[in-house]
């Protein structure tokens, strides 16, 4: 095999080539510190708030296709044949303003103007998407952007506006596609790619049967999808990651796959690209998906990721162990199978071994009889991380509860389901009175701590009374039990 | 008006000596009758087209000279402790490494506190006072060799006790940081024993963190001799100024402290930024090389200081119709291990212990108490909504116990005629418009009828519960450090007719910039857009107050004004010698002179008074007058105006897990006569968000150990997009004028509508309470997270 000893991505206009890249560097310090292109913001180095709000362009089955991600945490190496748009891109010549820009000036969309090139980044993606979107999905894009000072009544102005100033049609990415996809088609030669600074290594494996095998010669080597956790590690506890393997640019691993029987994630499905599929099945996991973060966390983060960090506080793997989720690791050619929950052995520790990777997470289709939700609650409604995560998944036959697997996050020191909940179901009458009996027995499943996010006392009274949503919301009833989104 | 004859300017031209004027400067516009950017007028921010494409300029922006250094600190994770030995050989070693600064590094005092306590060291010494106080810098070739290198330090501590919040620093005797302050009117202990109902409580009223979006950040230039050069992104200049001269051991003429904007202010940036600009430049001086300092967002907001947390014990004591007798109060506060602003932040929180509200009888004192917490300080409000809370909670109280509409409450409790409209500390409310902005937005609101719907929903019973309330404020307009209320500008003219427009103010945001181009635009009549608008620079404008307590274009709009009338005079009686005409003759009119029948373009004009050798530059000056304290009696007229509002708000609240969404807010808000009214909503708009945000979701956690674990917006949640009002009616009281002779009789507007934000606190308690049947006020503290408004439920349903 052939390796590149060089990444190669476009930025903006011009190509751009880097032989010394290092693990941990990011792509906002390539923009600001050797590129001195200083439009994009550091606002928060850790995904939260926006303001380094970039495009990445990427080839996915043949199309292109652009989504914001924060570039403090996106890991330069993962660039690799990828087109990054940063603000810079955005005034055409002459200094004219993009309709996105124009819509944010008109409608006084900045005061002290550090978040605005992020959210004019962001404004940009959505408009591209969708000219004309409604105020939620415009909530919806923004969830990752942070604006401290204009309460963002006028930039929701300013974003359904934009089409007004101009469409995307006539956009340069829009004019440009063609000529950039070819340019990032060239780039794609299927080769590994190892790169290195000094001492610092990066690996981007050719195939997905390539990275079985550089996992094996390099099994302490740190696996880096989306970035969005390790990204942290890198930014804010500066951790050395090197060597890394980097898994985001494997198509392979961005399949999803729906058969009769399962719909099967790749490890490296994004929540974005994973939200249609699951909406379908399950059609409460289509709110619940966009609470998950931001936008920019979501287009970059996997589900492979949030399974397999081992997190608690992870949104999916409640959600996957109600719905009874099987999980495939590979060593070298040799896979194994097991039920999600197995795989959350104890606080960061799962049943993984050295030189094994997560490949696909299969998830059953919807049986009859099957009565489910999710639940997160947090401290903010959007782009907060789970006080408690509660999923249900139970099975009525006939009046009677013939199954249930209700798993909860942010109650134990891994994702986990609640053995004593679902022993108190399994058998009973479907009633109010069961619901709540065996909400009753989750102190004995769950000792959850007391920490910034929420207290012990709460996390018990929340969950206890989110069996009481869960059994009113099943009733149907003119009375609301949530919120209106 | 313009219309009238143009004239070619009687200049001999072949008599210049440099280039004649540009044609695009002054001449084409003249065809318009008004200029543009007027005084109170929409205008839009004057960096908006920079801030949309990434080329406004933020400090970390500006190209840094070949062998800039970086400098990080080194800060302590302990709360309380000895320093037996802090080892930093493996600090030095580390690599890029040039070096590192301690306490015995600094050529002049080891202290920043900006009130002269010194209490407030920029390197601790013998012990740490809080955890993430700084105890070193490492300077190094790059940020993340300094970063790095600075987790390498070796230290060994001794522990002691600590007390992290009000309470707990009560019990151990932590003493005060600050002098108290009481304020005292009637004799409060008679009244409240003499009337017919009392009710005590106690309210919890979480800190704050500011989430600039921009954080701290200085960047310093050695120059020749003593001097320094520092950039940086801080509100107060001039303190910067005088402490880094202060630290280096140099006259405060050896340094220079620029600021172009920052991104974000809010307080946080006052005296935060001192000790940061003093690294840099002590480092930049040490190694002659320029050095910049930029912390982490977990540094950032682990080692500056943040809004004050308070713990209130109120009394009061009302009549059958809920009209207060007297109330009593006892706020003690997180002040963190010095100082810092403190003491006038505790006193703002008294003085706005009544917000809109008359107290026969009135007993108020603080108590700025010693925690071993990051030293608190200024933020957006400065102590005053920490007060209004608390009148706005005791107006929930008395309603409860009346069993009436809290808006009624408020309304018999407004500051009123006949002798009721004196506050506690004796400053006569002269210009109360409360009742009717109440009023007004109580019926733009539609409050009544949706109240009733609200009640009306809730007595279904269902899960989903409502609530609403309206809340006015009245925030007192002044620094009560009364020195602070004066201001400079500086106004150049070139012989070209453009304007170069400097003053003491800074700009965060707020548009302070644009606000007093216009001011001067109308001064001069001339278009906005001639005017150039230049960063703040101590070396421009000297001895400045901070750009805060919202004074900014009060306070710089007014400075700037005087330096283009003095300009203004002297082109009048040049005018006036030149055309033989009388002074009462020459008019300014849209980019042109009008000289009795003659127009003459103002670039034109310019060039001839240049030529007459007219001084076409002025320092301005102003000073709020009216103003005076007595700290001492708590009595004087600490503020020249007051500023008001209402906001109402309608939540719904999800009981089984606390959750809520803010419906619809409506606000009618005072801004005098607007200088900006689309600049002005801005602020109010942004304020009522921020303000929401204090009350809902902004929660600060310390452990027990005492380290902050909300220090980055990934665990310290601001408000986002969704969770604005679902409705928002901002509206601006235009009848209202400054009845002080305030810049063109606007008001100030940076801080006030902050306080709006409590009209969905008391919504969301409103909605808690309706599951006991109204019967309870919630014991709800602030903030209410969903977790807080969750336990209030289970409280109340028992």
């Amino acid at each position: 095999m052939t390796i590149r000893s060089e990444i190669r991505f476009v930025l903006n206009e011009r190509d751009i080539t880097l032989d010394k890249v290092g693990a941990g560097d990011t792509l906002l310090d390539f923009l600001r510190i050797d590129r001195r292109l200083t439009g994009s913001k550091e606002g928060c180095a850790e995904g939260d708030c926006g303001a380094c709000t970039v495009l990445v362009g990427r080839l996915q089955d043949g199309k292109l296709r652009y989504e914001p991600v924060n570039s403090c945490i996106r890991l330069t190496a993962s660039l690799d044949a990828c087109h990054v748009v940063s603000i810079e891109y955005l005034s055409g010549n002459g200094g004219k303003l993009h309709p996105v820009q124009q819509a944010m000036v008109e409608h006084h969309g900045s005061q002290c103007g550090f978040c605005t090139p992020g959210f004019v980044m962001s404004l940009y993606a959505l408009w591209m998407e969708n000219p004309d979107p409604t105020e939620t999905e415009i909530e919806t894009a923004l969830q990752g952007n942070l604006c401290r000072c204009t309460g963002y009544e006028p930039i929701i102005k300013a974003a359904k506006a934009a089409t007004t100033f101009g469409s995307p049609a006539e956009d340069a990415l829009s004019r440009e596609r063609e000529a950039i996809m070819a340019r990032l088609s060239t780039l794609q030669d299927g080769q590994r790619v190892e790169v290195s600074k000094g001492s610092s290594r990066c690996i981007l494996p050719a195939s997905v049967d390539d990275l079985a095998e550089v996992l094996v010669e390099t099994p302490t080597a740190t696996m880096v999808a989306g970035a969005t956790d390790v990204g942290l590690w890198v930014t804010k506890f500066l951790r050395d990651i090197s060597p890394v393997v980097f898994l985001g640019h494997l198509d392979e691993l961005r399949q999803l796959d729906v058969t009769d029987g399962v719909i099967r994630i790749g490890a490296g499905v994004s929540y974005t690209d994973s939200r249609a599929a699951m909406a379908a099945d399950y059609p409460h996991l289509g709110a619940f998906w966009d609470r998950i973060a931001g936008w920019q966390i979501r287009n970059m983060g996997t589900i492979g990721g949030n399974v397999a960090n081992g997190s608690p506080i992870g949104d999916t793997p409640p959600v996957l162990i109600a719905l009874g989720a099987v999980i495939t690791l590979r060593k070298g050619s040799n896979r194994r199978t097991m039920p999600i929950e197995e795989f959350f052995v104890d606080y960061g520790k799962q049943d993984i071994g050295e030189g094994e990777f997560l490949e696909s997470i299969d998830v059953p289709r919807p049986k009859s009889g099957e009565l489910q939700a999710a639940y997160k609650i947090s401290k903010r409604r959007d782009e907060d991380i789970s006080s408690v995560c509660a999923a249900f998944n139970v099975t009525v036959q006939d009046g009677k509860i013939t199954a249930a697997r209700i798993a909860f996050g942010g109650m134990a020191a891994t994702p986990k389901r609640a053995a004593s909940v679902e022993a108190a179901l399994v058998g009973a009458d479907w009633s109010e009175e069961t619901v709540m009996n065996a909400a009753a027995c989750l102190g004995e499943d769950f000792s959850p701590l007391t920490d910034w996010r929420a207290s012990s006392e709460y996390r018990l009274q929340v969950s206890k009374n989110l069996f009481r949503r869960f059994w009113l919301e099943q009733q149907g009833g003119d009375a609301p039990v949530r919120l209106s989104a | 008006m313009s219309t009238g004859r143009t004239v070619e300017a009687p200049v001999e031209t072949d008599k210049r000596k440099d280039p004649p004027v540009a044609q695009h400067m002054m001449r084409a516009d003249q065809n318009r009758d008004t200029i543009k950017g007027e005084v109170s007028k929409d205008l839009r921010h004057d960096s908006a087209a920079k801030h949309v494409t990434g080329s406004a300029e933020y400090c970390d922006d500006i190209p840094e000279p070949m062998g800039t250094l970086h400098a990080y600190l080194g800060l302590s994770t302990r709360a309380h402790a000895l320093i037996r030995e802090l080892d930093l050989s493996a600090v030095r070693s580390a690599p890029g490494v040039i070096g590192v600064l301690t306490a015995d590094d600094l050529p002049g005092s080891n202290d920043v506190s900006p009130t002269g306590r010194n209490d407030e060291p920029i390197f601790a010494t013998e012990k740490v006072e809080f955890w993430g106080q700084p105890m070193f810098a490492v300077v190094a070739e790059t940020r993340d060799a300094a970063r790095r290198a600075a987790k390498l330090a070796q230290v060994t501590y001794e522990d002691l006790p600590h007390a992290l919040d009000p309470e707990t620093a009560q019990e151990a005797d932590m003493g005060y940081v600050t002098p108290p302050l009481t304020l005292r009117r009637g004799d409060a202990g008679d009244a409240m024993s003499k009337a017919a109902h009392r009710i005590k409580g106690k309210l919890r009223v979480g800190g704050q963190d500011h989430l600039y979006l921009e954080g701290h950040i200085a960047f310093a230039i050695p120059g020749e001799d003593d001097d320094v050069l520092v950039h940086s992104s801080t509100q107060h200049p001039s303190e910067a100024q005088h402490m880094v001269a202060h630290v280096l051991g140099v006259p405060s003429n050896a340094v220079t402290i620029n600021v172009r904007r920052m991104g974000g202010g809010f307080g946080g940036k006052e005296t935060q930024m001192n000790l940061f600009c003093a690294v840099a430049a002590v480092a930049a001086k040490k190694w002659n090389r320029a050095v910049k300092i930029r912390p982490d967002r977990d540094d950032d907001m682990s080692a500056t200081g943040k809004r004050h947390d308070f713990v209130i014990d109120y009394e009061v004591g009302f009549d059958d119709e809920g009209v207060i007798e007297a109330v009593t109060g006892e706020f003690a506060a997180r002040c963190g291990f010095s100082s810092d602003l403190s003491g006038p932040v505790t006193d703002r929180a008294l003085f706005h212990a009544d917000n809109a509200y008359y107290y026969p009888n009135a007993l108020l004192n603080s108590h700025p108490l010693k925690t071993n917490t990051v030293s608190n300080t200024a933020f957006r409000g400065f102590g005053g909504p920490q007060g209004v809370i608390v009148a706005e909670r005791i107006m929930e109280e008395i309603a409860y116990h009346r069993g009436v509409d809290s808006l009624a409450i408020r309304k018999r409790n407004f500051y009123g005629d006949n002798g009721r409209d004196v506050t506690p500390y004796h400053q006569t409310v002269e210009d109360n418009i409360a009742p009717r902005i109440v009023q007004e937005l109580e019926e733009s609101a539609d409050y009544q009828a949706r109240r009733q719907a609200v009640l009306d929903w809730n007595a279904k019973g269902g899960t989903i519960r409502k609530g609403i309330a309206l809340t006015p404020v009245k925030f007192g307009i002044s620094f009560t450090a009364t020195w602070y209320n004066q201001a400079g500008a500086l106004l150049h003219i070139y012989s070209d007719g453009s304007i170069h427009l400097n003053h003491g103010g800074t700009e965060m945001g707020q548009g302070l910039n644009t606000k007093v181009a216009q001011v001067v635009a109308d001064a001069l009549q001339v278009d906005f857009d001639k005017i150039k608008i230049t960063k703040t620079t101590t070396e421009k404008v000297p001895n400045t107050s901070a750009t805060a307590a919202s004074s900014g274009s009060d306070l710089n709009g007014m400075a700037a004004q005087n330096a283009a009338d003095q300009i203004k005079e002297r082109l009048i009686a040049f005018a006036a010698e030149r055309w033989q005409t009388d002074a009462g003759n020459v008019r300014f009119v849209a980019n042109a002179v009008q000289v009795g029948g003659e127009t003459i373009p103002f670039a034109d004009f310019i060039r001839e008074a240049y030529l007459a050798r007219i001084h076409l530059s002025a320092a301005g000056f102003y000073k709020t007058p009216k103003i005076h304290w007595d700290r001492d009696t708590g009595k004087g007229r600490p503020f020249y105006y007051y500023a008001y509002g209402a906001a109402c708000s309608e939540v719904s609240v999800d009981t089984l897990t606390g959750e809520y969404r803010v419906e619809r807010t409506d606000i009618l808000h005072d801004v005098g006569k607007s200088l900006n009214p689309i600049l002005d909503k801005g602020q109010i708009e942004g304020a009522f968000i921020q303000g929401m945000g204090w009350l809902t979701t902004e929660e600060l956690w310390w452990d027990k150990q005492g380290q902050l674990r909300t220090h980055a917006p990934s665990t310290y949640k601001i408000p986002l997009a969704s969770d604005r009002p679902r409705v928002f009616n901002v509206e601006l009281a235009k009848w209202s004028e400054n009845r002080e002779n305030t810049i063109k009789r606007s008001k100030a507007v940076g801080e006030p509508p902050f306080m709006l934000g409590i009209s969905v606190f008391e919504a969301l308690s409103h909605a808690v309470a309706s599951v006991a049947d109204y019967k309870t006020c919630p014991r709800l503290d602030a903030p209410a997270t969903p977790e807080c408004v969750l336990m209030a439920i289970e409280r109340l349903r028992g």
